[in-house]
Formats: C-alpha cells, structure tokens, sequence
C-alpha cells in the first residue's frame, strides 16, 4: 500500500496499573481513506487501541502515529487539540441529557471556539446527514437509542474530522438499526475520512467490503480484506 | 472577538441559569457567604462612625493656660492679644479671675465657704483653642511648650492622655476588624471553593464528555469561575443587607443614649464608596475560591 498511513502502531504494549496487559506488541496500518474493522472477543484489546488513538489512553511501549504525528509527542496540553481533529463515536454515545440535541452536536464547535452562525449551519449539516434534522430541538432522553447512536455519530462528524473512530457503535442496536449505522459509517468513508469501527459483530462484517483486524489476546491474530459477500479474499500479512 | 464576548455572555447567563435552578442551595451558600462578610463589616460601620464622633473631639482640643497671680487682667489681654497671632492658635478666649470665681461658685455650691476668703485665690486664665492642622498630638505638644516658656505663664494643661488612650484603643479595634475580615474572607474562599467542589462532582460526566470532544480545562472551568462570581456577588449583596438592617436597629436606641448625655448623634451607614469595595471583596474572593477548587478539580477528572 503507498497510500500515507493515518494510523500506524508499532510494537505497542498497553498493560493496566491493575497488571492486566490488554495490547502485547500490536502493528498495523490504516491508510488515509480507508474503512477498516477492528474485531475480536471482547478483552481482546479493541478498547485499548481506541482509547490509544482518542488519547484516552497512552501506551507502555511502542509507538502510535496519528497522521503522521508520533502521539507521545502531544503534551497534556496539546490533548484538546488533537481531539478536535477526531471524531469519536462511543458505544454509551455519551449526550449530556440535560441539553437539546443541537447543542450535544454543536459541543465540538462551541468548544473549538466556532462563531456562533457558523455553528448553527453545521449541525444542521450535520445532522441532516444522519436523517435527524427534525429532532434538534429534542433532548436525547425523548430519542430513540438507535436515534441517540446517530446524534453522537453527528457529534463526532460535525468538525469535519479527518479520522473517525467508533467503539461498538451497534452494540446495543437490533440488527437492522446496527446495519443503518454501518451503512453510515460507509458514507463518510466514501467521501475520504479515515473510518476505524471497533466490533463484534461478525454477521454484520460480511455485508461490507473492508479490511477486517481481528485481535486476540493483545495481539493482531489475521488482517484481511471481506469481500461483502461473506467470503474472505485474501490473506493479508499483519504489518 | 465578538465571538469571545458572545461565549462569555452566555457563559455568564448560563451559570446564573444553574444556580437558579437549585435556589435553596444557592441561599445557602449564599448566607453563609453573607454572614462572613456582614461581621467585619458591620464592626467596620461601628469603628467609622466612632472615629468620626471622635475626630469632632481632637477639634474641640483646648489648652488652660494658667497665669501667674500677679498678672492682672490688662496683661491677660495682652497675652490673648500674642497668642491669636500665631499660626497655630484658631481662638483664645480671656477668663479673668471674677468670671471663673463666679463659674465656680455656681458650679461646685461651696458659695458661703467662698465668701469666708478675703481675697479672690483663682488665677487669671486663658483657654487656646490650636487651628485644626496643629490638632495633633506633636502640634498641641509643641504649642504647649512654647505657651509656657512665655513670660507671666504659671501653667499650661493638656489633657492628651486620654484622648491617646482613645486613639490606641480605636487602633486595636482596628486591627481586631482587620484579622476578624480576613480569617472570614478565607472562610468565604473556602465555603465557595467547597461549593464549587461539590458542583464539578455533580457535573464530572458532563466535563468528561466535553475533554473527550476536545475542551481545555480552561474552557471546563469557565462556567464554574462565573458561578463563583455569581456566589460572590449575591452573598456580597445580602451582607450589604444586613448591615443595613443592623444599622437602622441599632441607630434608634444609640441616638436615645447619646441624647441622654445631652449629645446628638447620628449613626452612618456603609457610603457608597465603601459598599462597591465591599461589594468587589465579595466577588473576587469568590472568583478565588472556585479558581481553586476548579483548577484543581477539573485537570483531576480525565476521561
């Protein structure tokens, strides 16, 4: 692949003040672009590296490039900044409940110093691009959850992130939801932002063509390319 | 920059919004921060106004000066005469030996026992009143030492003592005030400090959500700097207040007893100058107190 790398982990380990080592010398590769799946049972470390990659987290040994970016290298400080550039969708979506769904997608904006007219017309983009604009004024406790995972797809995508990275983003959702998520996902990766989903639903993987990373016990067991058909094409080494 | 401004407004309403939201804990807070602040000052209201009533008194300083028996009262007049020259003296006033004979035999009722004296004992007196520039303790030191150097002078009394004694008491209170104002402006610090501290736990999933997104602490913190203003500026308000209740319980019954000793007085309250002090006391230290409490408490909470 020649295409630049958005994310790259080298050798990364990952162990928990508690002992337990969730990434043991995980490589791989993401080009810019790219749509790709991170599965495995669950432990398996599909957490850890999404948490390395939103700077949730940073790891024991190793090295995680963010577009080119060594992550060791952002300071306390530069953490806010880093984060607005990607967007991060999480399986509990984590809306503030107290407030209208406009104001959870315009957070990013608000907190990114956006002028205020600016920000209307952005969450009504974006929004729309997930099929909500009709709730905006709802508070995500009147939504639906199917909705609520949409509203925080719509957060995470609202400052045109080059990155978008999403934790089990169907997991609490009856299959035909999950799959209207998935075809979501799919969206923005056609019009070029890097997409990486963590899951376990493997069912769901086959109707999509993308690169699948399945994780076990902290490391990357097979990275390789489903077709959509539910049939593998073909092996790829694990960088 | 209009932006900025626009996010501050907002930030500012925003925080009144919330402490609005819970007003029975806000009054709370708000007493508490109230009766801190009322105490100092209303001990301050009470000093002011008995430095005023005593300023009066550093004025009204007169010095006795006591001639010798043998000076008769053409050189009495004399003297006077000398004496309004200087600079220093507003007013002299003659009391010759008759008037003061008759003063005292109406005063003290020894009448017949004064009539058994063949010759009138009194001296010839002179009372100097200093200006008000030389109404001080050096200034009246000095006239006095000057005044009985003169020729025909017997003695020259001063009765400073007291009026020290008054003055170094007025001091201690002073200081009293002081410690007093700010052991309660910590308490102040630390009652919005623990509020605040309270508040970023209630709200810690909300900042999380926010740090994910990419705010700074700075940005977090901010709603949270306000609400201490907000905390500030009422308790500062509500103190204001009850001084001013306390004054106008107090300024009845003291009028009563200062005209009882045949002398009027009207209590002051806060001026307005010292009210916007008070006031801008009350907001900064609740701007400290959540500072404290939010720098520390929001870079603790990390997602």
């Amino acid at each position: 692949m020649t295409s630049p790398s958005m994310i790259q982990f080298e050798q990364v380990y990952k162990r928990y003040p508690n002992g337990r080592e969730a990434l043991a010398g995980v490589s791989f590769k993401i080009g810019a672009g790219e749509l790709a799946f991170l599965t495995g049972h669950s432990g398996a470390g599909k957490s850890s590296i999404l948490k390395l990659i939103a700077l949730i987290e940073r790891p024991t040994r190793g090295q995680v490039l963010i577009d080119g970016q060594n992550t060791a290298q952002v300071s306390r400080r530069g953490i806010p900044r880093y984060r607005r550039a990607v967007g991060v969708v999480f399986q509990d979506h984590k809306l503030l409940c107290d407030r209208p769904v406009a104001d959870n997608v315009a957070l990013p904006l608000i907190v990114a110093g956006v002028a205020r007219r600016e920000i209307d017309k952005r969450v009504r983009a974006a929004l729309d691009q997930v099929g909500l604009l009709t709730k905006e004024k709802c508070r995500p406790l009147e939504l639906s959850t199917g909705e609520q995972q949409r509203i925080g797809i719509a957060r995470a995508i609202v400052a045109k992130p080059v990155l978008l990275i999403a934790d089990e983003p169907t997991g609490n959702l009856d299959p035909d939801l999950a799959l209207e998520i998935m075809r979501l996902f799919k969206r923005f990766n056609d019009v070029g932002v890097t997409v990486l989903v963590a899951t376990h639903d493997v069912h769901l993987l086959e109707q999509f063509a993308a690169r699948r990373i399945v994780l076990a016990d902290g490391k990357v067991a097979s990275d390789s390319m489903t077709n959509g058909k539910g049939v593998t094409a073909g092996e790829v080494e694990a960088a | 920059m209009k932006t900025w401004l626009a996010r501050h407004a907002q930030t500012l309403t925003g925080s009144l919004g919330r402490i609005v939201e819970h007003p029975l804990a806000a009054a709370m807070t708000m007493g508490v921060i109230a009766v801190a602040l009322a105490l100092p000052l209303f001990l301050d209201v009470l000093l002011q106004n008995t430095r005023a009533v005593t300023a009066n008194w550093n004025q009204a300083f007169e010095l006795s000066v006591y001639l010798d028996r043998k000076a008769g009262s053409e050189r009495a007049e004399e003297l006077a005469k000398q004496l309004r020259a200087r600079t220093d003296v507003a007013a002299v006033r003659v009391v010759t030996k008759e008037q003061a004979l008759a003063q005292f035999r109406e005063a003290s009722g020894f009448g017949r026992a004064l009539d058994a004296l063949d010759s009138n004992p009194l001296p010839n007196t002179l009372v100097v009143t200093p200006t008000l520039l030389a109404s001080t303790p050096q200034g009246t030191a000095a006239l006095r030492t000057s005044v009985a150097a003169l020729p025909d002078v017997e003695t020259v009394q001063l009765d400073t003592d007291w009026v020290q004694r008054l003055n170094a008491m007025l001091e201690v209170m002073r200081r009293v005030v002081w410690l007093t104002g700010a052991l309660l402006g910590l308490s102040v610090v630390l009652v919005v400090g623990n509020t605040i501290r309270l508040d970023i736990l209630n709200r810690r999933s909300e900042i999380e959500v926010m740090k994910l997104v990419g705010a700074t602490d700075g940005f977090a913190r901010r709603p949270f700097l306000y609400s201490g203003v907000w905390y500030g500026l009422g308790g500062g308000l509500t103190a204001l207040g009850l001084v001013a209740i306390a004054v106008a319980a107090l300024a009845g019954p003291l009028e009563h007893l200062a005209s009882l000793y045949g002398s009027e007085l009207h209590l002051r309250s806060l001026r307005f100058g010292s009210a916007a002090r008070m006031l801008g006391l009350a907001i900064s230290l609740g701007w400290m107190g959540s500072w404290i409490a939010a720098t520390r408490h929001i870079r603790a909470i990390e997602p």
